[in-house]
Parts: structure tokens; sequence; C-alpha cells
């Protein structure tokens, strides 16, 4: 399966900037389908983001962040080249992880 | 591999394997010792996201209140359409940021989304959030151990909560 995370992690030699992408319904679990039975909550609720094994951004979301989730933050201390540990995990336990390039 | 001598060793692979799953998907629980450490700090405020007001969700995230600051930039649309995508963000002049929080103050549970921000991570975070009404987006921003907030109002013109 493609990955549900989609990132693009850019350094301008001091700070690099990271967007993350992630496909996800974060269902609220009050919304109803077509039937009027209500589809159960379902969204992520932990994002990290490791640089060299150290956590530079993490992220606690419950289902108002919106459908298909983006979010923008920079953090300083990496380089072009290196690594960028992305890993999200939901409240049904799913999880996906991806490792991304830093540009 | 369905040998005595190289039952163990497989089995212990099929151990190591299903630990470093538990170490992704379980490691917010703190069942395992190595991400207990970093779950310290990190556990998923799973009480403060039940709180329905948004006075409660702070109380039970930070444990005391915030006080408004010009220091906190909240940058949100003064219009928003569709209440299902409303972007968010916030930056801070304010020095030994530690954690970025943003309140939807009618949606029916308050917390949309908490950041940690450790040390050498820039106090800026940008996201899009769901909002069910016109109401208040509250961004509080942890600076040296006190609370700095800013609210702004955004109009809805459909509310993107569902029910």
């Amino acid at each position: 399966m493609a990955s549900t995370i989609r990132v693009r992690a850019i350094s301008n030699g001091e700070v690099t900037e990271v967007q993350a992408l992630i496909q996800h319904p974060m269902d609220t679990g009050l919304v109803k389908d077509a039937k009027g039975d209500l589809i159960p909550a379902h969204f992520i609720q932990q994002l990290t983001f490791e640089h060299n094994g150290r956590t530079v951004f993490l992220a606690d979301w419950g289902p108002a962040v919106a459908r298909d989730p983006y979010v923008k933050f920079s953090f300083k201390g990496a380089a072009k080249g290196d690594d960028l540990k992305i890993a999200w995990v939901d409240n049904t336990g799913a999880t996906d992880t991806m490792m991304a390039k830093i540009q | 591999m369905t040998t005595d001598d190289s039952l163990p060793l497989s089995r212990r692979l099929v151990l190591k394997g299903a630990g470093a799953v538990a170490l992704i998907g379980l490691g917010n629980l703190a069942l395992l010792p190595i991400p207990a450490i970093a779950a310290a700090n990190d556990k998923y405020p799973e009480n403060a996201f039940k709180q329905k007001s948004d006075a409660d969700a702070i109380k039970a995230l930070y444990g005391r209140t915030a006080e408004a600051s010009d220091k906190v930039k909240l940058d949100v649309p003064e219009i928003a359409e569709n209440g299902s995508v409303v972007p968010v963000s916030v930056t801070t002049t304010l020095a030994g940021v530690t954690s970025i929080s943003f309140f939807v103050s009618e949606n029916p549970n308050a917390l949309a989304a908490s950041y940690v921000i450790p040390e050498g991570t820039l106090p800026h975070v940008a996201n899009r959030l769901k909002m069910a009404k016109t109401c208040n987006v509250i961004a509080i921003v942890e600076s040296e151990g006190k609370l700095f907030s800013a609210t702004k109002e955004v109009k809805v013109t459909v509310g993107g909560c569902g029910g």
C-alpha cells in the first residue's frame, strides 16, 4: 500500500521547513452516513517527527483536525540529505511510518 | 525452519517483530520501557480532548489559566465558507516555547490540537481545523512555564462537525 504520508522537508542551511499531508478520514463520530447510521470516530491521535532519533515535533490531535490533515513547522539542526522519520497512530491503533530525505 | 535448533531462533525473531510493531503502535501507552522515557512528556492527553468547554480543556491540559498576549500572533480567516477545513496558524516572538495548542470554543470538544515544541523547533505551527459554527479560535503558547493566549473569531458559513 502506498504510504498515507506525504512530506516535504526543505533546509536552507539553518532551518528546515517541514510540510506534511496525511491521508486519513479524521471521522469525528458525530456524522451520519447515507443510511442514517453514525460513522464511528476514527482519527489520528499522535503524529511524531524524528531527526537522528530525537523528536523534533509531536502533534496530539483530536477529531477537530480537518480530514486529510496538513501541518507545517520548522526546526533547526538538520542538514540537507538527513533522514526525517514520520509516524502516526490513530484511535483504532492503526499506524503508518515513513522516512523522508531533507532537501 | 522446522528443526528443533532453528525453532527458538525463529520464535525470537517473531517476538522481536511483534515488539517493533508494539513500539510503533502502542508506544503512547507506555507498555514498554524504551518508549516510556519519551512517553513521560509525550503521553496523549486523552482527558483534555474530552472536555467540552475551552476553559475546562485548558485546565485539563495545562492545569492553569492563560493570559492574553499580543506576542502571540494567531492567523485565521475572517470568514470560513467551509467549516470543515479552516486554515489556522500561530507564531510568537516569545522565547522558550515548549508547546502550542489550538482550541475552538463552540466545537463539541474545544481542544482541537496540541503540539509539543522541543528545543530547536521554531514556535510556529500551521494546520487546518474543523469548526462547528461561528466562534472563537484560541491559540495557547506555553513559554517558560507560563501560558499566553490569542483569540480571534471566525465566521463560519457551513459548519464542519456534522450532526
